[in-house]
């Protein structure tokens, strides 16, 4: 079984994130990159797959050149291969744009499952892989918190919803995303650590993916962030004094403000 | 201002490659989420979950990680040293049995042992199935172990061990003890099973240092093993002395792990910790020691990667090892004991790190060749003159 794992690297959550004036994007180069760390789930889910299946990996990542690091640390983790879509013209896709690039890459190549996780710490949509699975048309099984995929040509999940989970099954090749509690991601083995820069990474250009560079980048996104500012500051706040009738000014408050 | 940790002053990053960053990082998140949380409880106790911690230990992969085959990582020396540092980030204890486990017991057997002796051992070992100690040091021979007076002595095949040994890491809970013995031909290592008849571990208690550690003295009773327990490959002292310089390497790395974590901590606090109105950090007087502290801090750690360049070119001599020992035992003590003042009386109770760390250090300070030793050692270096003799 050949499993494709979609990863992205993000700004480290605890870093301070700023957007470029010039390009109203993300600030990428001031922070440190890091594994998005839903898509530490989908490696894990990935590799637990094709080892009971005989399967392989190939860790696939759409980013600047720093995004090696991530592709990296998946190889480091058990991963067979890496895919490292790289090209100027990329910058400020938006996930249109994004599951195009994808979906393309993974069209030529080939994969039994393609997993995600569920969404990216940064911009947090969860579109991507509907849009890769309806762009492949394939089936997709997102949010899921349990995988069964026996190498049998079916997959079968369990689908997170509001009230509990819907159990799906579906054809492979399918696409799936995973959300955190799934398992618990391994740490990268020292072996695995050292094997990784040893495994191959093929980096592919606009042109080699056959994709033309008006429908990507940040031209060709569906919404433009006209301005931005910083958050306003937090204001002081009100301050109840306990006089013998606290409970019934704070209920008089949340009353106010339609609360209760 | 975005501020610097005394590392990034040094750009120590810029030093390392990929895969040391890599490994360095895995084993930091460890200490993070499994040392970090607990070792104050441990310290307080004096008790760690030492069979538990080096599975956990063996599959992380850092006992005997330097070392190459039967289940060992065989990573680079400057990776080693690094995991070292990180691990005494956490605390000395936890560093000294991962040393004391891979750079003593295991090294010994792989340096030294019979492919037997290998294949019994190092497997279980390096997955911390298996816990090694490592017996030099006795109750009266300390920084001169050429005095020994444990002594094995031939019967038909088999040997028989007396003697005791003291200040043993890992003694009570090991499965398997590196014993140096004086016999006819010399001092030689033994492979001693502790479940050996006449072989006794005994706790030691009351210590105020590495109280996340487990310390022994060890009495051998007419231990009865057979001829193959021996250590084939060495005969005489520069056998333990070997291995000795192993842990000494880590150590190397190690104290700056435990000074580092004092010198964040520290300037964490008094960057929030306000006097007079305004953070301790503004007074010149604090801002002096934590200048003073970086600084040393980060030659500490040029130091170090320079030595484990040589070992990984294999070009590394003992003294060098001793030069980087005496400085950097030194230098963290002199760091660790300056961030207690810092932390004025908060500096003195287990909700912050220091006090546990600058206690510990006063035995890493001592273990491994005391500083006077490795003094001694960088002087004859210099003068040709041992002045021990």
């Amino acid at each position: 079984m050949k499993i494709v794992v979609c990863v992205k690297q993000v700004p480290d959550t605890w870093s301070e994130k700023k957007l470029d004036p010039a390009t109203k994007t993300l600030d990428r180069a001031s922070v440190d990159g890091v594994m998005n760390e839903l898509d530490e789930y989908a490696v894990e889910e990935a590799l637990k797959i094709a080892e009971a299946t005989s399967g392989e990996v190939v860790v696939l990542s759409m980013g600047p050149e720093q995004s090696t690091e991530t592709i990296r640390k998946a190889l480091s983790m058990g991963a067979d291969a890496g895919i490292h879509i790289l090209d100027d013209g990329l910058a400020g896709s938006d996930a249109v744009a994004t599951s195009l690039a994808i979906a393309k890459v993974i069209e030529g190549r080939g994969a039994d499952l393609v997993i995600f996780g569920s969404e990216s710490t940064d911009a947090r949509m969860s579109v991507v892989p509907a849009m890769v699975a309806e762009r492949l048309g394939l089936p997709q099984l997102t949010f899921a918190n349990k995988v069964e995929a026996p190498g049998d040509g079916t997959v079968k999940a369990h689908r997170l919803t509001d009230y509990g989970y819907d159990v799906v099954e579906a054809s492979t090749p399918a696409v799936i995303s995973v959300v955190e509690k799934i398992n618990e991601p391994r740490y990268p083995s020292f072996k695995g650590i050292m094997a990784a820069k040893k495994k191959p990474v093929e980096t592919i250009s606009l042109a080699d993916a056959g994709i033309e560079s008006a429908s990507v980048g940040l031209g060709a996104a569906w919404s433009e962030v006209a301005e931005f500012a910083d958050a306003p500051a937090r204001a002081a706040g009100t301050i109840v004094t306990d006089e013998g009738d606290g409970g019934t000014k704070i209920a008089d408050y949340l009353s106010e403000q339609k609360f209760i | 201002m975005k501020t610097q940790s005394p590392f990034e002053l040094f750009g120590i990053d810029h030093l390392l490659d990929e895969e040391e960053r890599a490994i360095r990082d895995v084993v930091r998140d460890f200490v993070d989420t499994r040392i970090k949380p607990e070792v104050a409880d441990w310290f307080e106790a004096g008790r760690i979950p030492a069979r538990e911690l080096a599975r956990e230990l063996g599959e992380l992969g850092v006992l005997g990680m330097h070392l190459e085959g039967y289940g060992c990582q065989g990573t680079s020396a400057v990776a080693y040293g690094l995991a070292c540092l990180e691990l005494e980030a956490g605390d000395s204890g936890i560093r000294s049995l991962v040393s004391v486990q891979g750079s003593l017991a295991m090294y010994a057997i792989h340096a030294f042992g019979s492919e037997e002796q290998k294949q019994q051992w190092l497997p279980g070992m390096a997955a911390g199935e298996k816990i090694g100690c490592f017996g030099l040091t006795e109750p009266d021979f300390g920084s001169n172990p050429g005095g020994m007076i444990t002594h094995a002595k031939r019967d038909g095949d088999d040997w028989i061990l007396n003697g005791s040994k003291m200040w043993i890491t890992n003694g009570n809970v090991a499965d398997v003890a590196v014993v140096w013995a004086r016999t006819e031909d010399g001092i030689r290592g033994f492979v001693v099973p502790t479940d050996t008849p006449g072989f006794t571990a005994i706790e030691i208690h009351k210590k105020l240092s590495l109280r996340a550690s487990v310390t022994s003295e060890l009495v051998l009773d007419d231990v009865r093993l057979p001829a193959d327990a021996v250590l084939p490959g060495v005969v005489g002292l520069r056998g333990p002395l070997s291995c000795l310089n192993e842990a000494r390497y880590g150590i190397v790395f190690g104290t700056l792990g435990a000074a580092r974590d004092c010198l964040e901590t520290a300037i964490d606090y008094s960057v929030n910790r306000e006097q007079f109105d305004r953070p301790i950090a503004g007074f010149q007087l604090t801002q002096k020691k934590l200048a003073d502290m970086a600084v040393e801090l980060g030659k500490g750690m040029l130091l170090a990667l320079h030595l484990g360049r040589l070992k990984d070119e294999h070009l590394i001599r003992p003294e060098q090892v001793s030069v980087g020992k005496l400085n950097n035992a030194r230098e963290a003590l002199a760091i660790a004991r300056e961030c207690r003042n810092i932390l004025g009386g908060n500096g003195i109770t287990l909700e912050y790190p220091v006090i546990r760390h600058m206690n510990n250090l006063e035995s890493v300070f001592t273990y491994e060749g005391t500083n006077e030793m490795h003094t001694l050692v960088v002087g004859e270096a210099l003068t040709g003159i041992p002045a021990y003799r």
